[in-house]
């Protein structure tokens, strides 16, 4: 019997905190001097935020005048008097409540929609694409039900942000599907039609869209009839956005085995039937994150609605950067940096659930 | 059983009856493509009807009259000759070249910032590739608009006046008016460098074309890049030396309120610079790190086991494959700058948007035309830029067996 020599442990420098810096940072010379410059440049940059948003900031004020001083960094009073105009614009101060009731409205359909455990999806989807939609534009426009109306002019900041987002995406989603499949489609002139749309949107830029819809629109009109600023440029978004949408889902289509098509129609179903029950859910599944980029994509593009006289988040910043009570060194920098978190929050969370979503889709995938 | 009783007994089977013809596909598909065109004709027709009668109204020219009318308006940088004197067709042309400059600028500053992140990303430093990370992260989940916004006003606009600006390596200078370069001043017999130059790179290019084939003829390796670099840099050098160095440079200096001479790079074009090459370098640099990542592992492993170096293992086996999978969404990448370059309306900056779709249309009020003309230009630069990209793609597609 051959007595076994214990187990020797491994050098002191191979494990533990030491064996990790040795592996990850100081594994070679180059790696050591860009660890050197990498720790540089997160020093610079931590201690540079920290110095311009807390200790060197304004924390208390009533004009541009209390944030001027040498090496004065942020502003914050400048943010917390215009607050409320950054989130609802100039809607009327005592009917803001019902902005904040359709935020509750949206999130009471919305977060159990996006937890897959929560059962009642289907009753949840009805509420959110036929009862939702309805309520919220009821309780924003007004004019029924003895709420005063509210002209869409009024509406600013994030509310407009919000609502040009989601009714862009809403808007969207349904035409980028019937353009994805049009391109797709066997009649030659529906696929035509479909191609000169698709290339025609996506080889120009969002901004000149806009400018179409607010001085070409109105041309195309008969002579009377006019149709809201905020309404063209949803519409041009959503349009500008489903030609987008539908280049990703051709790609998920794409995609799906020539099998799946023939089985539908072995089995006799419809065009329609075979698109929506067979087709559709594994295309959409597979390019769900391209679906979601879009959608990133069309938050973010929101913010150009500015440039044709509607005031977003960043129009609204934009819009009292001018506010000579408030003129500061600091001031543009910390109204940026305000809307900048906004859009960041939104965006940053929108990536993070696709990629919840694929994992979660990607487990089921797994036998 | 009453379905069999019918048939009259046993023989061949009678074909099935044609279906109706509502039922008939090709009859369908006609009748719904007939009806697309219908409205969309229908669509068209109404909407120029509208147009027409609109623009008779507001007593709107149609047509491109327009176009050699005088423009009366200035544009604070053109490339080309441009004074408020200049007619609208030259005002289309200087916008146009304004875009075209700012999209090549920035499609060269974010592809090589891109690639360092992309490349940064993987890096096996755990410092280094969450820095990567967290500015691919940053970025790319803001609008370009507020980065615009943000570079412009909030930075550019900051900056000490002329007398207080920075002074900057190499005799240039920054402040709130922009960035003043020394101007190289070429010298008598200075063409014979450039000569020379030229010469060097049509050179290096044959040089490079020769010891390609040698080497697949006869395996035998020839030292490119020493050649290339020596034909390039060493040839003029030498002819800029022996001519006795006929290039001087004119430095920018403070005279008055403003710096005279040099030259002088809007802060408008440089903020449009700064924000777009970044911007999309954060894109870039994602398709880089899936490109990177898409190679298979074995290629790796069989680099390091023929025992190829870290960084020959990127440059001959990991980079050439990655590209193939880089330069698709790469070539769109390059395009939504190019379109994306046109924000520069909203920073003051005189693209082809701000001057052509943004002036000309507010001055001639000659909204089609000017906007059928935009499309068109975008549509153009587009289809330029995916031709060369796709001819690029196949030049460096996998040449299977």
């Amino acid at each position: 019997m051959t007595s076994t020599t214990s187990e020797m442990r491994p050098p002191r420098s191979e494990v533990g905190v030491i064996g990790w810096l040795r592996k990850n940072l100081f594994s070679s010379p180059t790696n050591a001097i860009l660890t050197i410059v990498g720790i540089w440049i997160i020093w610079s940059a931590v201690s540079g935020v920290a110095h311009w948003a807390f200790a060197n900031a304004t924390w208390d004020g009533t004009s541009g005048k209390d944030c001027t001083w040498p090496g004065a960094g942020a502003c914050w009073p400048f943010i917390e008097a215009k607050f409320s105009q950054f989130m609802y614009g100039r809607y009327p101060e005592p009917q803001r409540w019902r902005v904040d009731l359709t935020y509750v409205l949206a999130v009471v359909g919305l977060v159990p929609l996006m937890i897959p455990r929560v059962p009642g999806k289907l009753f949840n989807t009805i509420y959110m694409i036929v009862f939702f939609p309805v309520a919220a534009f009821l309780l924003l426009s007004g004019g029924y039900f003895g709420l005063p109306y509210v002209p869409t002019e009024l509406w600013g900041g994030l509310l407009v942000t919000l609502v040009v987002a989601s009714v862009g995406i809403a808007g969207a989603f349904p035409l980028g599907i019937l353009l994805a499949l049009g391109r797709r489609s066997r009649m030659p002139i529906v696929r035509w039609v479909s191609v000169a749309f698709i290339e025609l949107v996506r080889g120009v830029p969002l901004i000149t869209v806009l400018f179409m819809a607010s001085v070409m629109l109105p041309l195309f009109l008969p002579e009377g009839m006019t149709i809201d600023k905020l309404m063209r440029a949803l519409i041009m978004v959503a349009l500008f956005a489903a030609a987008y949408l539908a280049e990703v889902i051709r790609g998920g289509l794409q995609a799906i085995p020539r099998g799946q098509f023939e089985a539908a129609d072995a089995l006799g179903l419809t065009y329609a039937q075979k698109m929506g029950l067979i087709v559709l859910p594994q295309a959409l599944k597979l390019v769900i994150p391209g679906i979601v980029n879009t959608f990133i994509g069309l938050f973010k593009d929101t913010s150009l609605v500015l440039i044709i006289g509607i005031f977003d988040v960043l129009g609204i910043v934009q819009l009292n950067q001018t506010d000579a009570n408030w003129f500061s060194p600091s001031t543009a920098m910390t109204g940026y940096v305000f809307a900048g978190l906004v859009f960041w929050i939104f965006c940053f969370g929108m990536s993070r659930y696709s990629l919840f979503i694929e994992r979660r889709l990607a487990e089921s995938d797994r036998r | 059983m009453t379905a069999t009783t019918n048939r009259p007994g046993p023989g061949p089977i009678s074909p099935p009856a044609k279906p109706n013809l509502l039922y008939r596909p090709e009859f369908r598909q006609a009748v719904y493509q007939i009806l697309l065109a219908a409205c969309l004709i229908f669509a068209f027709w109404t909407i120029a009807s509208n147009v027409s009668d609109n623009l008779a109204r507001q007593n709107i020219a149609s047509g491109f009259g327009f176009w050699n009318r005088t423009a009366g308006f200035d544009i604070s940088q053109s490339l080309i000759a441009y004074s408020n004197q200049s007619t609208y067709g030259q005002a289309f042309w200087a916008g146009l070249l304004n875009t075209l400059l700012v999209a090549a600028i920035g499609i060269v500053f974010a592809t090589i910032l891109g690639f360092l992140v992309g490349i940064g990303r993987l890096s096996s430093n755990w410092l280094i590739a969450r820095i990567c990370g967290a500015y691919v992260e940053i970025l790319r989940n803001l609008p370009l608009l507020l980065q615009l916004f943000f570079w412009y006003f909030a930075v550019l606009k900051n900056l000490p006046g002329p007398r207080q600006s920075f002074s900057l390596p190499l005799g240039a200078s920054l402040n709130v008016r922009g960035l003043y370069l020394p101007a190289p001043v070429p010298g008598p017999g200075f063409r014979a460098v450039l000569i020379a130059l030229a010469i060097g790179v049509v050179a290096s290019f044959a040089v490079a074309i020769w010891a390609k084939r040698r080497q697949r003829e006869t395996g035998e390796r020839f030292p490119v890049l020493w050649t290339t670099l020596a034909l390039i840099l060493l040839l003029p050098g030498a002819v800029y030396i022996a001519l006795g160095q006929p290039l001087s440079f004119e430095y920018p200096a403070l005279r008055g309120f403003n710096f005279q001479g040099g030259i002088a790079i809007q802060p408008e074009l440089m903020a449009l610079v700064v924000g777009l090459s970044t911007y999309t370098a954060s894109f870039i640099a994602e398709i880089v790190r899936a490109g990177i990542a898409g190679v298979p592992r074995g290629q790796r492993e069989a680099a390091n086991a023929v025992g190829l170096s870290k960084g020959l293992t990127m440059r001959l086996v990991i980079l050439p494959q990655a590209l193939r999978i880089i330069i698709p969404p790469l070539t769109s990448q390059y395009l939504n700058l190019a379109k994306n370059s046109s924000l520069a309306v909203a920073i003051g900056y005189p693209d082809f948007v701000s001057v052509f779709t943004g002036t000309v249309l507010n001055q001639t009020g000659q909204a089609v035309e000017v906007i059928l003309l935009t499309m068109l230009v975008f549509l153009t630069i587009s289809l330029i830029t995916s031709a060369f990209m796709n001819w690029f793609n196949k030049h460096i597609a996998l040449v299977e067996r």
